[in-house]
């Protein structure tokens, strides 16, 4: 399992990569989130220039299985999002650190950073799901 | 703690996902629910379904037991014929589906669900009679599904003998690596294939067997867990019990009545089945796609004339239509072709009712 060191986590199984000097972030899925869920086979994601509030479902992955909600990692203005998902949303099993980012988001408040996740952090919030 | 099957350290090396179905650890998924689902429709799948449940009844009354407790006529029944069938509480509720195979002159074998088995069970204990002898022989049983267009192909190869003598819903005992397996050409995936019950013990060797050979040019055998089950039964149109039908829902209803044989004498539940068919029935069960984008699933509802009319009883991805696909409860006046809404997390997804299969079928009868 890869817990890529150049991203924070969430709690909910998002990575987050802090870009343009603490202003804008990237947001997908991790590695872990898709191996739960299997092969996924749509993605909803919110409309560009949505407001976001850390906390708040803004999309969902569904997969055969089971389907589960996306959560906002930081408040901001979504400012791109990865639209190529919705056509090919299996890019969320082949790549889920690359290809299937999922948005961009424009930060309101650069200091919900520091909550987030270390991937030393996140690795022990997984196996600590494992567990139980 | 959960029961294992025989083929459990098999599914552990493969790395299966295992997940507690009915109180056993099975897997669900080795590769993934799509590549194995595809494999079974291109090609051919080996399934442990050993959890399944089996009953045998046999004496010189074991006739008369099994028509009073199922709906379908037990005197089409000859040895080496099999049928689908269900048994009915009083009410006309379902207890459980089954297939009911004709082992000898007096002697039958019920395949009932697992989660379902102990309850069955029960039920034939209570209703009982002189002459009629039941075994649960669940753990004797080991139950491999061979499923795909290659599984005659594959078998064939292995046992090196033909069996185009088995027809669909006909089985005939052979032996494999020197013990008697029950082969029957059945299944629950709309393709053709086989069964395979096995002394318990035994199946690891014939499951190895099957793999060898089938891992071989040109058969692509996969591996395939319970979710892929679902999903190729599901583009069927086959109910699954607990989800589509219960207690509570009677035959009509689940739209079953082609195993109710009503002229066959009596069987327990079928008065209840009589009054409902004079008076009507205000539900049924039926085949739902979905149009829009969106997957149902168990318990969403079905909206008609912005109504809440229905209950999905079963939902997922169709990876052969790549569309949603459901079973449901919905009014019975709704017919085939009717639009619909299915309320998917607060969202209305315009749907359509249909007739099953959502996929064509490829079981042999249905290719003749």
């Amino acid at each position: 399992m890869e817990f890529p060191e150049d991203v924070k986590y969430t709690k909910e199984h998002e990575w987050v990569r802090v870009e343009s000097n603490r202003k804008m972030v990237v947001v997908g899925i991790t590695e872990y989130a898709q191996d739960k869920l299997g092969d996924v086979v749509h993605v909803d994601l919110p409309d560009p220039g949505a407001e976001v509030t850390l906390g708040d479902s803004f999309g969902s992955v569904e997969s055969v299985k089971a389907v589960s909600d996306i959560y906002a990692p930081v408040s901001g203005k979504v400012k791109e999002i990865n639209d190529t998902l919705l056509d090919t949303p299996e890019l969320v099993n082949e790549d889920p650190y690359g290809e299937a980012w999922m948005v961009k988001i424009e930060l309101a408040d650069a200091s919900e950073l520091d909550d987030l996740l270390s991937p030393e952090e996140y690795k022990l919030h997984v196996a600590a799901e494992e567990e139980a | 703690m959960a029961k294992k099957t025989s083929l459990f350290d098999h599914h552990q090396r493969q790395k299966a996902k295992m997940v507690d179905f009915a109180g056993w650890d099975m897997p669900i998924q080795y590769e993934g629910i799509m590549a194995e689902h595809e494999a079974v429709r291109e090609h051919v799948g080996i399934f442990d379904v050993s959890h399944m449940g089996e009953i045998e009844v046999q004496g010189p009354k074991a006739l008369e037991f099994c028509q009073m407790l199922t709906t379908n006529d037990v005197a089409e029944l000859k040895p080496g014929k099999i049928q689908y069938s269900c048994f009915l509480n009083r009410e006309g509720g379902i207890i459980d589906d089954c297939t009911l195979y004709q082992l000898g002159p007096q002697h039958y074998l019920f395949v009932v669900n697992a989660a379902s088995k102990d309850r069955v069970y029960e039920w034939f204990q209570k209703n009982a009679i002189d002459g009629a002898f039941i075994q649960d022989q669940s753990d004797q049983y080991a139950l491999i599904a061979l499923q795909g267009k290659k599984a005659d192909d594959l078998l064939t190869a292995v046992l090196k003998k033909d069996l185009q003598s088995i027809p669909y819903y006909g089985f005939a005992w052979l032996e494999i690596l020197g013990k008697a397996v029950l082969v029957s050409r059945t299944g629950y995936t709309g393709e053709d294939g086989f069964e395979l019950y096995i002394p318990w013990d035994h199946a690891p060797k014939v499951w190895e067997l099957l793999e060898s050979k089938g891992l071989q040019e040109p058969f692509h055998l996969k591996t395939v867990g319970l979710g892929a089950r679902d999903t190729l039964r599901l583009e069927m149109g086959y109910l699954l019990y607990g989800k589509d039908m219960s207690e509570s829902t009677t035959p009509l209803e689940a739209g079953l009545q082609w195993i109710c044989k009503m002229d066959k004498g009596s069987f327990i539940g079928k008065e209840a089945l009589l009054t409902q068919k004079e008076k009507g029935f205000a539900r049924r069960l039926r085949a739902i796609s979905v149009l829009g984008r969106g997957v149902p699933r168990t318990g969403h509802t079905v909206w008609h004339d912005h109504k809440e009319v229905g209950l999905i009883t079963s939902g997922t991805f169709s990876p052969s239509a790549k569309m949603g696909i459901a079973l449901g409860y919905v009014p019975s006046e709704l017919a085939i072709g009717t639009h619909v809404d299915i309320d998917i997390r607060g969202k209305k997804i315009p749907a359509k009712i249909v007739k099953a299969p959502f996929v064509s079928s490829n079981t042999k009868k249905s290719n003749k």
